[in-house]
């Protein structure tokens, strides 16, 4: 494997050597000095065309701890504000002499489209509404820490299914693991055809809740409201937010995940995200040590070439 | 293809007998010992050195694991995957650590486990302790304690386990 577009590009058995691998740096991660001389001379840039917080911080920690050299571009302060294409863009990065690219576009595909134009390893941080694949490998990990396996585990993925990167690549990763996975949505939140996905489909969170290990909650956009697709945000709660009589109704042990940024109020009440089986910040924190098994596979174990 | 074996389980056991007491004798007890066992074959000898050191001295050393691909010189130019995680739930600093492993070669493995080993804490010295010194040194490390010398062609293989050590031709590698 020389890039990470899609889930798919792993497959089953490459989801379980990227799990094996984070528990590798999860224990780095728990040193003093939680930082390991493997990618020393190489340099990885994160070319965010779209904002990000968590995302972007999260990659370079981890290349930061596996001791490569990061750049970041920002679509803000470039020359993309002067009118250079992608392509322009990535070939001038590429020509200082770079070994990973992470990509992060609002269009679907660009990741993919950049791999074709250079030699350097091309991570996807997220492209339109296609994939976000280490989003998804980090919650895969985040369940196995708590569940210790997602075959047959039930998972309920509520929320915008439709315009979701999170949402495709945790239904591929979550399914290969052999999870039993519950779309619940309002109709027109979901994708116009769901032909493939090996999924149930509900539009009733209260009847799903009390039989699902666990709750992946999607960010509600309030743009959704001006396109029509739900009535209001106070709506929306009310019929698919997790609220603190809803959450009530889980079963003890039942995580509760986000994979941020997080409105709170609307899909998550605030006093949910500080339940016991609420596993939020674990995510984030897991996401340093998947995105270092990541880098380590394309750039250092010498499987990618 | 020929196989030879070089030492029995009898002769192993007996080795880690008399490693165990050399430990005991070079170090004039077992205060501030711990034993780290290289991952993969250096571990379960790790542990038998600590079971011995326990027979002999009534002292229960602390023992951990140590995975070095993270810190291998060779990184990108074949494949390298941890085999295990590293488990050292101890700090080395003012501690002797003896780096246990089943067969020293060119000494790379060992260079990576010392740089390694600083990142746990600054040791007060570290030995080194193998069952097979089978030659061909490729840098300035010597080990502390050694189960028996044995020379070898650089294209043969070692393989060391309970059941002896066993010294043979290298079967077509992958």
């Amino acid at each position: 494997m020389r890039h990470l577009l899609s889930v798919s590009d792993l497959g089953p058995d490459g989801i379980e050597e990227v799990m094996g691998l984070t528990d590798s740096f999860v224990e780095v991660s728990s040193r003093a000095i939680p930082k390991v001389p493997t990618l020393r001379g190489k340099t990885v840039v994160s070319l965010f065309f779209e904002n990000s917080t968590r995302t972007r911080l999260s990659f370079e920690t981890a290349a930061k701890r596996l001791s490569a050299d990061t750049m970041t571009f920002s679509v803000g302060t470039s020359s993309v504000n002067k009118g250079e294409s992608v392509r322009d863009t990535v070939e001038t990065i590429e020509a200082m002499g770079i070994d990973a690219v992470v990509v992060r576009h609002s269009s679907a595909g660009v990741p993919w489209q950049v791999s074709r134009w250079i030699d350097a390893a091309v991570i996807n941080a997220g492209d339109g509404w296609h994939e976000h694949p280490t989003q998804a490998l980090l919650d895969c990990y985040t369940i196995r820490e708590r569940l210790a396996t997602l075959e047959g585990r039930r998972v309920a993925i509520v929320g915008d299914i439709k315009h979701s990167r999170v949402a495709r690549s945790a239904v591929l990763a979550f399914t290969a693991l052999g999870a039993d996975v519950t779309l619940v949505a309002p109709p027109t939140l979901l994708p116009p055809s769901l032909a493939g996905w090996p999924v149930q489909v509900s539009h009733d969170l209260d009847e799903v809740l009390p039989k699902v290990d666990v709750v992946y909650l999607l960010r509600m956009q309030s743009e959704r409201t001006q396109e029509a697709l739900i009535p209001s945000l106070r709506e929306y709660t009310a019929r698919y937010g997790l609220t603190r009589r809803r959450a009530a109704q889980l079963q003890p042990s039942t995580l509760v995940m986000h994979p941020g940024p997080m409105n709170r109020g609307v899909e998550i009440a605030a006093e949910v995200t500080t339940m016991p089986n609420a596993v939020i910040t674990r995510q984030v924190a897991n996401g340093v040590a998947v995105r270092m098994a990541v880098l380590f596979l394309l750039l250092g174990s010498g499987a990618g070439r | 293809m020929p196989r030879a074996q070089v030492m029995s389980d009898a002769d192993v056991r007996r080795a880690v007998t008399r490693i165990a007491h050399e430990v005991v004798e070079r170090n004039h007890g077992l205060a501030d010992i711990v034993l780290i066992g290289l991952q993969t074959g250096g571990v379960p000898l790790a542990n038998r050195l600590a079971a011995e050191l326990a027979r002999i001295e009534g002292t229960d050393l602390p023992v951990g694991s140590l995975d070095v691909a993270f810190y291998r010189d060779d990184i990108g130019l074949r494949p390298v995957l941890p085999e295990a995680v590293t488990d050292i739930p101890f700090d080395l600093t003012g501690k002797t650590v003896v780096l246990v492993d089943d067969v020293l070669f060119t000494g790379r493995t060992i260079r990576a486990a010392l740089n390694a080993l600083n990142d746990y804490g600054r040791a007060r010295a570290v030995q080194l302790a193998v069952m097979v010194d089978r030659g061909h040194r490729e840098l300035p490390i010597r080990p502390d304690y050694v189960g028996k010398n044995l020379p070898t062609r650089r294209d043969e293989m070692v393989d060391v386990s309970d059941e002896g050590v066993i010294l043979g031709d290298v079967v077509a590698v992958k």
